[in-house]
């Protein structure tokens, strides 16, 4: 008998159809995970099992856990059945925790909803352990310790610690990393691998990357629109994959050898040189997010700049784009110094991560396309203006129809082509693409980066692409800045670097980023192991 | 065209129906408010009076019409005074701020503070004490205390926009503060501004018939609400009529007020969540 | 926490300190001629004159402010025009009757309006919650004198379960006070507990969505459970701006009730003063309420840092 048993789970919500049969079951010490991309019905799934489903869902089928039927459970019996048999744990990490409330007393109320009987000693003693044991001290995280002082890793941890408190036979984690960064990922990933190892619990892992996932699970399940696309244990998975969608997904996954190799002699159009920022904070203390930063574009080139969240590269962008002041060094485009002059502007524009932040909304898509016009001293009339911004469409890849839209009419992935093409229309030299990629699906991310390298050859331009995603830049550069605590440690062509580092550091950052290849390689060695 | 919330509909009727019957009262009215029929006075609502006449032999409808009129007129003005300051004031200190301007957006709350520490109501009849009672100082007074309160709903709204990725796009563009104020921040904060006129509109009828009440807002022989109320208290055991229909004028108008603004503000917010298409994009 | 509390000292300070310049301004030196003023039209000169003397006009403006405000924080307010007895008694004497008042309608109309609103939150959609907002509605667009006048027709001449105004003194006792206030505070109370009732619905549907509620349901609580222990605390914080907002409406809206109900306080002296000219009375008791106001604005803001601690050392985020 299976720990979890999803038989024939249909779900809809207001009529329309969600989830349609799905099958599948969990078994205790194993790790199932459900790959899809949005709207593919993975975190539905999960939801579904702990039965906190918004209004108007309704359920059809049954969802086995060990042998008790939890479709037609009262509401009281499923607060039950969370307490005891099931934990939960999501995604965003930052929102999860109750600020006002300690992480100890969240934690002891866990334990306290599971274990009523347990004298208040005990229940504290259990929440000192839950901490131990997701790897937080107690010397530097007590238990009176509030939410706002944990970083995103830090509060997933306790997250963690609180679905563990209620030993759980069964472990739900969706999307647990995805707001992470590759290291911390990497972290939870192999305390949440402990917990199935030591306590023999299951865990079912919702996620979007086929590569962590191929790393730690026992069993890949893909879904799409709704249903279950294919599924297999991993050792055999990768090879014996039938259906085109996972063929597609696992070739998006890959991380392949780009880069070409740019001569000395090529004409350096962007030169930061020794470049800081220090921010002044409350008192007299200072906080340098840059420090002495220097490096060159060269055209091109296609330079990629890699750290983790708070590293500094953000602040670096602002000020390269001349929306930030910075306190020493200079940068220069295309030879001349560059403090924020329109005359300059024109050769430089930027791709954001959010396309849903990225468009005034009451904007139509020729307005918005048309806003960096602004920068040319000679303004195109209406009528150049419209032809221009048509010609620009098609090259992303949209339709001339599309002018007269407005932003929410269109999908996450051909925003991006939107905002690509606003920065194109100057025909500027550089490029900045500030986590562009980071927030779309796996593989409109590669449909968008695939036009990039296109955009790229056809019209000279070279990209900065800052990006906390390793796999991603491996792709399309051609040479990488890695950056730690406003510091370039490492900068180098970036097969070498990828192949070749040389850095702690930028080690580390190779060692946690998912690889998938890899990831093969080494089920494929455990199973020739086996045999042998 | 989805179907309009029941509160909005009845809310825009109300209202509706009280703006036509002031701007009908500049033409014409029942009975004209100024002539008095001493030997007409007190009677009961009935077919020739809707609502009865006062003390003076005055009919109570078109009184009321009047009333309504001036109670408007007076609560337009004054929300406009606060909303073509009070905007203003908070794009600029917002832009302020966003660009190490600290000084001027501190200035600007400080001011703020300043006047929200002084009790509207209290503070509205002394301005209209010490300078005069009448329709143009209740005005006044009534303004002044608006524009702090737009001008800090705008700079809240307007400091969550300034960090949204298109503001700095624009920026990028080589667009300056003030061009982005009011190419970008104002179109996209109008929603709220008009949500938040709809409800300081519905403020001032009661500040305004507050102020009559006490003799200091609109004069007589103009009929006022508030007026109308006051001179009421002594005859209401006799005549209660007196209170019940400029009372409940006042709250139907308010009441209208509210409920338009609710509904407003229910139809512009799902209209922008509902339409957005989630795919594409990764959890 | 310390820098929190003493910037917020520091803009208590500086405010109060505007605040009675701009005080100053209005009745001082606005006016023209506060002797003229005060008397009338029909102040003959000696008269004038003898309240010029006595009201120090003839010292330079810096000056009387000075003297005004080192007179202040020593309890000295200055003699009444009109009543010739000193200010801060009269003061003393009203207070004891507006701030009981005050409190009185803030507790009613908190009492009304926290479970009120947190009952439609968890129950929305239904019949009970629009029914409660349908009548907080009506609440929120009754003028308050109008209540007044109703509830005077209703209780105290039909059903005479009330007097229609006057308070016998606290010497009476404190059961015949209450009895006395008790109509003005419910007519204080209703449009505030109108708006404190929709107030607390939004927040805390606001708070339910929020991602810890979440987390709370996995752990095993039910959604009431939830809501209580981890919901409340954190809707609480936006009701606490409002429930500032509304003592500085209550305290001023006083006025306009205390006349109504011919309650001996702080609004209806001061109304009585301006409509009598009495400047240096309201002065004084204009003062006294911005005190106040300013005064519960920053317990608020302390009250901010006792709930959410995010706030005690500054914004990290």
């Amino acid at each position: 008998m299976s720990l979890l048993k999803l038989q024939d789970l249909c779900l809809s919500i207001h009529g329309e159809k969600i989830l349609d049969k799905i099958n599948f079951s969990v078994e205790s010490g194993q790790i199932v995970a459900v790959v899809g991309e949005s709207g593919s019905g993975k975190s539905m799934t999960a939801s579904a099992v702990m039965q906190l489903l918004p209004d108007g869902a309704k359920m059809d089928g049954s969802i086995w856990l060990d042998d008790q039927e939890l479709l037609g459970k009262s509401e009281k019996e499923m607060c039950s059945v969370r307490a005891n048999d099931i934990g939960m744990i999501f995604q965003e990490p930052m929102t999860a925790l109750n600020p006002v409330q300690t992480i100890g007393n969240q934690i002891m109320e866990a334990v306290k909803v599971a274990e009523p009987k347990l004298s208040k000693d005990e229940v504290r003693q259990k929440a000192e352990m839950m901490l131990r044991r997701v790897e937080l001290p107690q010397s530097r995280f007590p238990l009176n310790t509030y939410p706002h002082k944990l970083s995103g890793g830090q509060r997933q941890r306790v997250v963690i610690a609180i679905a563990i408190s209620q030993n759980p036979k069964l472990l739900i984690a969706d999307e647990p990393t995805t707001a992470l960064d590759v290291t911390t990922q990497a972290k939870i990933i192999e305390i949440l691998k402990k917990f199935v190892e030591k306590d023999n619990m299951g865990l079912l892992l919702i996620s979007h990357d086929l590569a962590v996932v191929a790393e730690v699970a026992d069993h890949i399940i893909i879904m799409r629109n709704g249903v279950i696309v294919e599924e297999g244990d991993t050792a055999t998975f990768f090879a014996n994959m039938k259906h085109e969608y996972s063929k597609k997904l696992f070739a998006a996954s890959r991380q392949n050898n780009g880069g070409k190799f740019i001569e000395d002699a090529a004409e350096i159009i962007l030169d930061v040189k020794n470049l800081t920022k220090d921010y002044k904070l409350s008192g007299k203390e200072n906080f340098r997010a840059v420090n002495n930063v220097s490096f060159s574009l060269k055209r091109g080139e296609n330079l990629g700049l890699v750290g983790e969240s708070g590293c500094g590269k953000s602040t670096l962008s602002r000020c390269i784009l001349g929306v930030e002041d910075y306190s020493e060094g200079s940068i220069s485009i295309n030879g001349k110094a560059f403090s924020g002059q329109k005359e300059l502007r024109r050769h430089i524009n930027v791709v954001f991560q959010d396309p849903y932040g990225s468009f005034n909304p009451r904007h139509t898509v020729e307005r918005l396309v048309a806003e960096p016009f602004y920068l040319l001293e000679s303004q195109p009339n209406a009528t150049e203006r419209r032809a221009k911004v048509k010609d620009m469409l098609r090259h992303v890849g949209l339709e001339e129809t599309d002018i007269d839209k407005y932003p929410h009419e269109f999908s996450g992935g051909q925003r991006q082509r939107i905002a690509i093409a606003r920065a194109l229309i100057t025909e500027p030299s550089i490029i900045l693409l500030d986590e562009a990629t980071s927030a779309l699906d796996v593989l409109i991310r590669k449909q968008i980066l695939e036009l990039l390298e296109k955009l790229s050859e056809m019209l000279g331009i070279s990209y900065l692409f800052i990006s906390h995603d390793l796999s991603t830049v491996k792709n399309i550069t051609d040479r990488v800045l890695v950056m730690k605590d406003g510091v370039i440690i490492e900068q180098g062509n970036t097969q070498e670097i990828y192949q070749n580092p040389q850095h702690p550091y930028t080690k580390s950052l190779l060692d946690a980023t998912p690889d998938i290849k890899k990831a093969i390689k080494k089920l494929r060695n455990n199973l020739d192991d086996n045999i042998i | 065209m989805s179907r309009l919330p029941l509160s909005f509909i009845v809310g825009s009727v109300l209202t509706f129906i009280f703006v036509f019957a002031a701007v009908l009262s500049f033409f014409w009215t029942p009975y004209d408010v100024t002539l008095l029929d001493i030997a007409g006075k007190f009677q009961v609502p009935s077919m020739a009076h809707l609502f009865g006449t006062d003390h003076f032999g005055r009919d109570i409808f078109s009184m009321i019409m009047v009333g309504a009129r001036n109670a408007i007129a007076v609560s337009l003005v004054a929300v406009g005074i606060g909303m073509a300051i009070g905007v203003p004031l908070g794009l600029w200190a917002a832009a302020t701020k966003m660009n190490k301007g600290h000084i001027i957006d501190e200035m600007l709350m400080r001011g703020n503070d300043l006047i929200f520490a002084f009790p509207s109501l209290l503070m509205a009849i002394m301005i209209t004490a010490v300078f005069g009672p009448g329709a143009i100082n209740a005005i006044i007074a009534i303004g002044i205390f608006n524009i702090p309160v737009f001008a800090r709903m705008t700079r809240g709204a307007a400091l969550g926009l300034w960090s949204r990725e298109y503001i700095m796009a624009a920026r990028v563009c080589g667009k300056g503060s003030m061009r982005i104020s009011y190419e970008h921040i104002l179109p996209n904060i109008l929603n709220l501004l008009i949500v938040q006129a709809t409800i300081q509109f519905s403020i001032a009828i009661i500040a305004e018939a507050s102020l009559s009440y006490v003799g200091l807002g609109t004069q007589p022989p103009n009929p006022s609400l508030g007026r109308m109320l006051n001179e009421a208290q002594t005859m209401i055991f006799f005549a209660p009529w007196l209170a019940y229909f400029p009372g409940g004028a006042i709250v139907t108008m308010v009441l209208g007020l509210n409920l338009m603004g609710d509904g407003i503000r229910d139809l512009l917010d799902p209209k922008l969540r509902k339409r957005r298409k989630e795919s594409d994009v990764a959890a | 926490m310390l820098s929190y509390f003493l910037k917020r000292v520091l803009s208590l300070i500086i405010t109060l300190f505007t605040a009675t310049i701009v005080i100053f301004l209005m009745i001082e030196v606005v006016p023209g001629d506060p002797a003229a003023f005060m008397m009338g039209l029909s102040g003959s000169t000696e008269a004038a004159d003898a309240l010029r003397a006595e009201l120090g006009l003839n010292m330079s403006a810096w000056d009387r402010y000075f003297n005004w405000l080192t007179g202040m924080m020593s309890g000295d307010f200055g003699l009444s025009y009109t009543y010739r007895v000193p200010v801060s008694e009269l003061i003393i004497d009203r207070t004891l009757v507006s701030v009981p008042l005050t409190v009185y309608a803030l507790i009613l109309s908190t009492i009304i309006a926290i479970p009120v609103g947190v009952i439609s939150a968890s129950r929305r959609g239904t019949a009970v919650d629009t029914s409660l907002m349908g009548v907080a509605q009506v609440g929120v667009a009754i003028p308050n004198f109008w209540f007044a006048i109703l509830l005077v027709l209703l209780f105290s001449t039909t059903l005479r379960w009330f007097s229609a105004g006057g308070f016998p003194g606290w010497e009476a006792g404190f059961i015949e006070c209450v009895k006395a206030l008790t109509l003005p505070a419910i007519s204080l109370a209703l449009p505030q507990a109108a708006i404190l009732s929709r107030v607390m619905r939004s927040s805390v549907l606001e708070v339910m969505n929020e991602d810890y509620i979440r987390t709370a349901r996995a752990k095993g609580l039910s959604k009431r459970q939830a809501l209580m222990r981890h919901g409340l605390r954190n809707a609480m914080i936006p009701v606490l701006t409002i429930l500032g907002l509304q003592f500085s409406f209550l305290l001023a809206g006083g006025i306009i009730i205390e006349s109504i109900f011919s309650l001996p306080g702080l609004g209806r002296l001061v109304f009585q003063s301006i409509a009598q000219r009495d400047l240096i009375v309201v002065k004084s008791i204009v003062t006294m309420l911005v005190f106040a106001v300013v005064m519960i604005t920053f317990m608020v803001d302390m009250a901010y840092a006792v709930v959410d601690p995010r706030l005690r050392e500054g914004d990290k985020s």
